[in-house]
């Protein structure tokens, strides 16, 4: 076991755990923050999608001894009182439906939008390809993002 | 039915009534008939006493928050919203003043389970006399402060109102008076005419929204109780396959593993399998672990099984007589030598995974005696009667708190999971939350049944089937005489008594790969093959093929072989054909490489057509443009934002199962693990999608599952129509679909 202090969310978290833990465990097994969800751990699924220096990445596949002091943000951290644009685009559309891979879509639709505001289908694709739905959701997902992409742009 | 109102109500205004069981009413039941344990149970969400709590599904508090208690496990099919608002409606709420609390198990709740679409059907009537029996108490409530008579009372907007004066009481002022007034009795209380809805029919978002997209800790995987430790149960990749020993002391040794020990288990492939538990400070710890765990597994029973010898024995058998006669309708033999055409075709489709992305998991604190356990069960009763009977734990001293569930789909009505979790809580002695790895969850499946169909078919010159046979071979778990779960097929299957000349002939294969219900359980499978060879038979008889379907259809409803089942209404189903044909664009020209097709199926109450328009380039490589959905469940789409998305997530789901999906069997072993050889469908594959209703004046049934089926059908028709070639067998992947 080793220690670490990682920035997430904002603040400084301290953690005791092996140097190959993987982000995901570190945030649900140790810090408690279990919005971000496990689902294959070989970076297939991206329900585990968070942002590590803004970036979109599969937590599942970075050993919490790689991560320094990079700001990680999770969907507990995307908006203090979780009303980003992306958040309420995917309550308006009514996107989920058991919800459980959502966490990880919005994590990889905020990273688009951040550096895409306004993405063409295309690019939505592009961004969303990583992110599996069992449930299906696709078509509101790609419904979700326009939305919080016009959301952004009217703000 | 039989009701009875108490003659003695307590303050909390509680309806008793008998007769529970034959009226499905989950009002009648007093909270003073709680007893033991129950009476403390931390599942259930009890009323304090200054409530207005007239049944188990609602409470007002003196501030007039209301809240309903949904019962059933929510995993995706948007019940913990659709129920509440069948009570809210009636009850005069607004739907925005409502909070919603999941319940857990509880025997006094009916059918407290997430399967067979089953709560629209079963609770559609019901939960609004919940809601309309609470409304006439508030309402008797006021009359007696007013003086007035009903006539002039009526209830909007959480009050009611003196139409004559202009008063209004709301309903908090009016909780403690209703509490004390005599319970109507159910069936004299009016429900609203369809057409004064306010709530139902509308666009309700999930009511586990804003909690879901902020992360907070909603499913099964995300408990945490004081104490408890991390454990993940590697089980023997054969089914049922014991441990003979185990290298636990080098895993003992593994960074953060506090312990690992053998669960003996049961011969029950379905209940408490054998296997090795891991403990450990956190998930990554007992995972990593399990990499270095080498058991010696004793599969001498249970290494035999491949799908490959599966498949060869089912071609063989199908074409030699039938172990039974399911049906035999008319004089097949006679027709075969009248029709003008026959055509014999043979169809297969693998065995399928849930492949729930929250794989299965499960949080416990037992002891020798008692048990709390937080699981995703779409059948919490099965789990608590699973931990009774392997851990010798009175059944009523065992809490079941009902968690949502990352994805359903039938996998989570076999709790297997929960007992294995209960078991090491057990011999461990402190609190521990299980977790499958992925691998784990995908290789301990309970599979979507393989199946093969021999079919023959006669055509007349007028276009109209007049025989079709089919020897449908299938699966036993262990047994040759009956199917296993999900893998039946029905004594009216379709076209049967469409037909005049029907017979449908089956021989189960024992295996011992475990079985599931899988979506729309057989009917996800079969629609595949008789409505591609419904399909053929039109090609066949040179005919329009969805003039042929129409005319096969016609407008009569047909009365079920054994009636308790629903019979099959050819007009209804003709409705929704003719509206998926027309909304795909039936009979337009296309380029080439482009076709549309048409299929329909009924299961589940629910009467679903699909039309779907498919590209295929000269190499053969095959995409999904549009579908088109057209759907009769009946009167009332209750929520139409979750209405949609079930449709449009069955049309996403059984295109993903069509195309790419199957689960291998070598040596008792599932072949594959993980995402990258089972590849679910991602969102640029994802089609444009059409959901059109049809609101027809029948009961209104549920829609988890009648949308799937006749999906995959659609597809390979229309392939058909692009290609010329006939896709007999799933994944459509294996295909060649070339053309020039």
């Amino acid at each position: 076991m080793s220690s670490y202090t990682l920035k997430v969310n904002g603040q400084a978290m301290n953690v005791e755990a092996a140097p190959d833990t993987p982000l995901l465990w570190v945030l649900r097994d140790h810090l408690n923050l279990v919005g971000t969800k496990f689902g294959c751990g070989m970076g297939l699924c991206g329900a585990c999608t968070v942002h590590v220096g803004g970036e979109a990445v599969r937590s599942c596949q970075l050993p919490v001894s790689t991560l320094g002091a990079r700001p990680i943000t999770t969907v507990e951290g995307l908006d203090p009182e979780g009303a980003s644009a992306v958040q309420d685009a995917w309550d308006e559309v009514d996107v989920p439906q058991c919800g459980y891979c959502q966490a990880g879509q919005m994590m990889s639709a905020s990273a688009l939008l951040a550096k895409t505001p306004k993405p063409s289908d295309a690019e939505i694709d592009g961004a969303m390809a990583g992110n599996l739905c069992r449930c299906g959701t696709y078509s509101r997902i790609r419904a979700a993002v326009h939305l919080a992409a016009a959301k952004t742009a009217s703000v | 039915m039989k009701t009875e109102i108490a003659s003695s109500l307590t303050r909390r205004g509680f309806i008793k009534s008998t007769g529970v069981a034959s009226t499905g009413l989950s009002l009648g039941i007093m909270l003073s008939q709680r007893a033991g344990a129950a009476e403390e149970n931390p599942a259930f969400p009890a009323p304090s006493d200054d409530e207005f709590a007239p049944n188990f599904h609602l409470r007002i508090g003196p501030d007039g928050q209301v809240t309903i208690i949904s019962q059933n496990p929510e995993c995706g099919q948007g019940i913990k919203t659709a129920l509440p608002m069948l009570i809210a409606e009636e009850l005069e709420v607004d739907w925005k003043t409502v909070v919603v609390e999941q319940a857990g198990l509880d025997d006094r709740y009916e059918r407290q389970v997430a399967g067979g679409s089953g709560a629209t059907p079963k609770h559609f009537m019901e939960f609004r006399r919940l809601g309309a029996t609470a409304r006439e108490m508030l309402i008797a409530a006021a009359m007696e402060q007013w003086g007035v008579d009903r006539a002039a009372c009526s209830a909007k907007h959480n009050a009611v109102h003196d139409v004559s004066s202009g008063h209004s009481l709301s309903y908090a002022e009016l909780v403690a008076a209703a509490a004390t007034m005599e319970v109507p009795d159910v069936k004299s209380v009016t429900l609203k005419d369809p057409s004064n809805f306010t709530i139902l029919g509308k666009r309700i978002p999930g009511v586990d929204n804003p909690a879901l997209l902020r992360g907070e800790p909603l499913f099964g995987i995300d408990q945490t109780i004081p104490g408890m430790v991390h454990a993940t149960f590697i089980k023997c990749p054969a089914f049922g396959g014991k441990v003979k020993s185990a290298n636990l002391d080098v895993v003992k040794r593994s960074a953060g593993v506090t312990d690992a020990f053998v669960i003996e288990g049961s011969d029950k492939i379905d209940e408490l399998l054998p296997g090795v538990a891991i403990l450990g400070v956190d998930t990554w710890s007992v995972f990593k672990a399990a990499k270095s765990l080498v058991v010696e597994w004793d599969t001498a029973d249970v290494s035999d099984q491949n799908t490959d010898s599966f498949y060869a024995r089912a071609e063989e058998i199908s074409a030699g007589e039938a172990q039974s006669n399911l049906r035999d309708d008319g004089d097949i033999t006679q027709a075969f030598l009248n029709a003008e055409q026959t055509v014999d075709a043979y169809y297969t489709y693998p065995y399928a995974s849930h492949a729930n992305l929250e794989p299965q998991n499960c949080t416990a604190v037992v002891t020798a005696d008692s048990a709390e356990i937080w699981a995703p069960t779409q059948l919490p009763s099965w789990g608590r009667d699973l931990v009774a009977g392997h851990l010798g734990i009175p059944a009523e001293n065992i809490i079941i708190h009902i968690t949502k569930i990352g994805g359903g789909f039938g996998r989570r009505l076999i709790s297997d999971y929960m007992v294995q979790c209960a078991a090491i809580a057990q011999k461990y002695g402190k609190p521990v939350k299980m977790t499958w790895s992925r691998e784990e969850d995908m290789q301990h499946d309970h599979y979507r049944a393989a199946g093969w169909h021999r079919f023959k078919g006669g055509v007349n010159s007028d276009g109209e089937i007049v025989a079709w046979q089919d020897h449908f071979v299938t699966l036993g778990v262990e047994s040759d005489e009956d199917t296993g779960r999900g893998a039946g097929i029905s004594k009216d299957e379709f076209p049967c008594r469409f037909v005049p000349n029907f017979k449908l002939g089956q021989t189960i294969m024992n295996t011992r790969v475990p079985l599931g219900w899988w979506r729309a359980p057989g009917s996800c499978a079969i629609a595949f093959a008789t409505q591609s060879f419904i399909d053929e038979l039109a090609h066949a008889a040179s005919a329009d093929s969805v003039d042929f379907k129409l005319k096969l259809l016609g407008d009569a409803s047909q009365p079920a072989a054994n009636k308790k089942q629903p019979g099959y209404h050819g007009g209804r189903m003709s409705g929704v054909v003719a509206l998926a044909a027309k909304k795909i664009g039936w009979g337009k020209s296309l380029p080439g490489g482009e076709g549309l097709g048409v299929a329909f199926h009924f299961s589940h109450l629910g009467y679903v057509a699909m039309g779907a328009h498919v590209v295929v380039s000269k190499n053969g490589a095959m995409k999904v443009k549009r579908i088109a959905a057209a759907v009769d469940v009946g009167q009332t789409i209750m929520n139409l934002s979750g209405a949609e998305n079930q449709v449009e997530g069955s049309i996403v789901d059984a295109i993903s199962t069509a195309m790419e999906l199957q689960i291998t069997v070598a040596n008792g072993a599932v072949q594959q693990s993980n995402f990258h050889d089972y590849p679910l469908l991602r969102l640029p594959d994802t089609p444009v999608i059409e959901t059109h209703f049809i609101q027809t004046d029948f009961p209104t049934t549920g829609l988890g599952e009648p949308a799937f089926p006749p999906v995959a059908p659609a597809i390979a028709n229309a392939v058909f129509a692009a290609t010329g070639k006939r896709i007999r067998s799933m994944p459509f992947n294996q295909h060649d679909l070339s053309w020039s």
